[in-house]
């Protein structure tokens, strides 16, 4: 009967999962996240068996069993060691001394300014648009040049592919964006992509320190219209659109 | 006599007179107050040196406004989710003729003269320190909002006079005049509806200034009334009052049956708590979609704000919030199939609990998966950035939606479970009927799933009215699932009564926890929310200059919120405890 056995398959659930968390999935999952998974499949197990009444009876009769006394000698003792041992490891693990760089809470996507400088020119980021676009469906005439500009500027850092992954990617910490990511310029507005390459690492504000971004300042090698057509490109290129809102510019109205 | 329930506050003698007199009190108390307020705050600004900003020792100002009006607010939230958690009751009582559900509106409705008079205590607090403390902003709100200022201090006066007889006249109104108290019940919660969208008016105005010229005046009331947040606030402020309500009077009922003595106790306050959690989590079930139209609304009024809320510095914030919301769901499922232990023949149903958790999990999982991952140097080599190529998936907008459909959809299953527990039904059509339950479930599902996975492949746009899409499937499915229900099981043949008291007690505790998860997610919430405006007082319009503009740690802040929990519920038992002694005294001669 499987009820009876509650107690050991919910253990048995709780190390298949972190198999599978730990060999399945590639590359493998920081532990930060690890961490989550795991607390979270050990609360779901948790609600799970105490969330009926028979369940709950079954799960915790062997545990009964052993601080009652009523459990073979050799288990009472087994456990009484690992309850200790556990904690050892556990404070072990988080003393012990590691090769690895420390975490860095770095904030991704660090919110805009309202304005920028562009060639000393003040460009506001509300309502900004690119204006590529704006003449219609005379796309690929743009986006060809902008491909240029990628492989003269850009290819080395953000890879053949757009997927980040450039000759130099590796040589930087935090690495050079992945445009195919979902993560990154698809989710973001195209003003928002217009500020960060035109004021590169530099221009990350406060809120995303450390500033440590090797992204330059293209601002000091490319033409306004220059960023956009490459901009065009890493869209058109890595094949995602940017975000746009349906009456985006509703607020200026008022 | 179980909990004394029955007492009679107004005595049997004449009615209506006690009624008007009791009212005539509270609106004596309510002047009062006004007035000592605006004496104190009146003489307090002569006094003190005319300044913009007046410095707290110790506290200092941002975090003492801040305590109060988090304070306030939750009191707020109490006095007009109690009246819609009672008037429901009220209502369900006279649909089912069973006497139960007016003592329970009643015993709650009871509360509120002593939560109205905490509240405006709180509320006039705040004044004072909003007057002395911030004298240049509240000025600049007081000048260019003074209409609205006149309104809420005459719906204040209303909703107390409204109140005030809704409880007085309950007694003498039951039997052939129940329909004008229940017109009462429906009056008081307008008001109190009146209420909250005038306050949310000053607060989403700082959020998202509209109607405004260059130099901050306001030009026309209404744009600026009608601002972005506005009425995604009102909407998500409403529906959070009545959970937050209802799940108040969970944990109280929970309280109660822990303390029980007698089986007759336990039972009476096992099912109150149970109709408690029910309301809350009828509530809750929508609230996701409203978050999700005001972080829409934010957005659209600045991109700045918006990207600062969900991928800048608040984003962790997010993730605990992610955490507090999915054990939410873990609480109301765990506590529904609790319950379902105390019903005869719901062990037919036991063994869909195992699916169920396995769709909970799995959305809780894509729910607390962040965006940006922490992680080590070697970790992002090997992942190619701080995205997660496989992960990175569940981090954004689409998975979340998904998830949170399915979450609800799961939740919502239970409950009909629950709901048929113990009954077989009777009727001819019952298995096609069944069928077609079955179908609208896994249609919903599909349509969730679909357009969740067809999201990742067009753009922003379309993706959005995806989740417009997975919302509709959901809510219809929800809608023909009960049409079919209750049809279904009328003169249903019932397996046996529901035990009412014999639920396990750590069931109790999962109301406590959702109660307060829902306080801390209100504090949590609201520090977002106006921790977005950053260093401004009015975003993008007047800056906030004095010390404390800075955004603190998210460590200091939640201890902060954490600090406002307790004492939210250290004052709530207060006023539980004094209505309790109220209600043991026995009926003095
Ligand atoms: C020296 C290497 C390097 C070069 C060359 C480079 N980048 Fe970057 N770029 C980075 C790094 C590193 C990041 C990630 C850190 C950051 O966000 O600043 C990044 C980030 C970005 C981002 C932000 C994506 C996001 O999701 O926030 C955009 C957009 C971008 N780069 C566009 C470009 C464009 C366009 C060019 C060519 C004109 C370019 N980059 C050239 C290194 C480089």
């Amino acid at each position: 009967m499987m009820l009876r056995l509650t107690f050991w398959l919910a253990l048995a659930l709780y190390g298949a999962v972190y198999a599978a968390l730990r060999l399945a999935i590639h590359p493998p999952i920081p532990a930060s996240v690890l961490t989550i998974y795991m607390l979270l499949t050990a609360i779901a197990i948790l609600v799970f068996v105490s969330a009926d009444e028979r369940r709950f009876t079954q799960f915790i009769a062997p545990l009964a069993a052993v601080f009652e006394g009523r459990a073979p000698r050799a288990a009472r003792i087994a456990v009484l060691a690992v309850i200790p041992l556990a904690a050892a490891w556990a404070t072990y693990v988080r003393v012990a001394p590691s090769a690895d760089a420390p975490f860095e809470l770095r904030v991704i996507h660090p919110e805009p300014p309202s304005s920028l400088s562009v060639h000393g020119r003040r460009v506001e980021i509300a309502g900004l648009q690119n204006p590529l676009r704006a003449k219609g469906s005379e796309l690929d005439k743009p986006i060809r040049e902008g491909k240029t500009i990628y492989y003269q500027n850009c290819f080395f850092c953000h890879g053949d592919a757009l997927a980040g992954d450039g000759h130099f990617a590796q040589a930087f910490r935090p690495i050079p964006a992945n445009f195919r990511d979902v993560g990154t310029i698809s989710m973001l507005q195209e003003s928002y992509v217009f500020w960060r390459v035109a004021t590169g690492g530099a221009g990350l504000p406060k809120s995303a320190t450390p500033w440590n971004s090797a992204m330059p300042v293209w601002q000091d090698f490319l033409t306004e219209e220059e960023i956009w057509k490459a901009i065009l490109y890493i869209y058109a290129g890595s094949g995602s659109t940017p975000r746009t809102w349906d009456d985006e510019v509703k607020h200026d109205k008022h | 006599m179980p909990g004394g329930i029955t007492l009679q506050a107004t005595g049997t003698g004449r009615p209506a007179f006690e009624a008007l007199k009791d009212t005539y009190k509270g609106v004596l108390k309510i002047s009062l107050l006004l007035a000592l307020t605006y004496l104190i705050a009146h003489g307090l600004s002569s006094v003190l040196p005319a300044a913009d900003y007046r410095a707290l020792p110790v506290m200092g100002n941002r975090v003492a406004v801040w305590i109060f009006a988090q304070l306030h607010l939750m009191f707020g939230a109490f006095v007009l989710g109690v009246p819609i958690f009672a008037l429901i009751t009220e209502i369900v009582g006279v649909a089912t003729r069973e006497q139960r559900y007016d003592e329970l509106a009643r015993e709650f409705t009871k509360l509120l003269a002593m939560a109205y008079t905490v509240t405006a205590v709180l509320g006039c607090v705040l004044l004072v320190l909003l007057v002395t403390l911030y004298p240049k902003l509240t000025g600049y709100l007081s000048q260019n909002f003074k209409p609205t200022w006149i309104l809420y201090v005459v719906l204040i006066f209303g909703e107390v006079v409204l109140a005030y007889l809704y409880w007085t006249t309950w007694d003498g109104t039951q039997g052939a005049r129940k329909k004008w108290h229940l017109l009462l019940g429906l009056l008081v919660n307008l008001w109190g509806t009146a209420i909250l969208f005038v306050a949310d008016i000053w607060v989403t105005f700082m959020m998202s200034p509209a109607g405004i010229d260059d130099a901050g005046n306001v030009t026309n009331l209404w744009q600026a009334v009608n601002n972005h947040t506005w009425m995604p606030i009102n909407v998500h402020r409403l529906l959070a009052n009545v959970a937050f309500g209802g799940a108040i009077a969970a944990a109280y009922a929970a309280v109660r049956f822990l303390n029980a003595r007698t089986a007759e106790e336990r039972a009476r306050f096992d099912w109150m708590g149970y109709v408690g959690s029910f309301i809350a989590i009828a509530a809750f079930l929508p609230l996701p979609f409203a978050g999700y139209w005001l972080g829409r609304e934010i957005y659209q009024f600045s991109q700045q704000m918006g990207v600062s809320m969900m991928g800048g510095s608040f984003a962790w914030l997010w993730i605990l919030q992610a955490f507090l919301i999915g054990s939410l769901f873990f609480a109301a499922n765990f506590y529904l199939w609790l319950g379902m232990g105390r019903i005869p023949g719901a062990e037919r149903y036991t063994r869909y609990q195992v699916a169920m958790m396995l769709v909970l999990t799995l959305g809780f999982v894509v729910w607390a998966t962040p965006r940006s991952i922490i992680a080590t140097g070697v970790e992002m080599a090997a992942m190619g950035g701080s995205h997660h190529p496989f992960l990175g998936l569940f981090g954004v907008m689409a998975a979340k939606n998904t998830a949170v459909n399915l979450m609800i959809l799961t939740t919502f299953l239970s409950f009909m479970l629950y709901r048929r527990a113990n009954r077989v039904p009777l009727v001819t059509w019952a298995s096609a009927g069944k069928i077609v339950q079955g179908l609208v479930i896994a249609v919903a599902s599909g349509v969730v799933l679909f357009y969740g996975v067809y999201s990742y492949y067009v753009t922003s746009m379309v993706r959005i009215g995806f989740s417009v899409y997975q919302v509709l499937a959901v809510l219809v499915a929800m809608a023909v699932f009960v049409a079919v229900d209750i049809p279904m099981l009328r003169g249903a043949r019932q397996i046996g009564a529901i035990r009412w008291g014999e639920i396990p007690a750590r069931a109790q505790y999962a109301l406590f926890f959702m109660a307060i998860t829902f306080t801390w997610l209100m504090g949590l919430m609201g520090y977002i929310r106006s921790g977005i405006r950053q260093y401004w007082h009015i975003y993008g319009r007047i800056a906030d200059e004095s010390a404390h503009a800075f955004t603190m740690t998210h460590g200091h802040a939640t201890l902060i919120v954490s600090g406002i929990v307790i004492v939210f519920f250290l004052l709530v038992s207060v006023v539980f405890a004094l209505a309790a002694r109220h209600e043991d005294r026995p009926e003095a001669a």
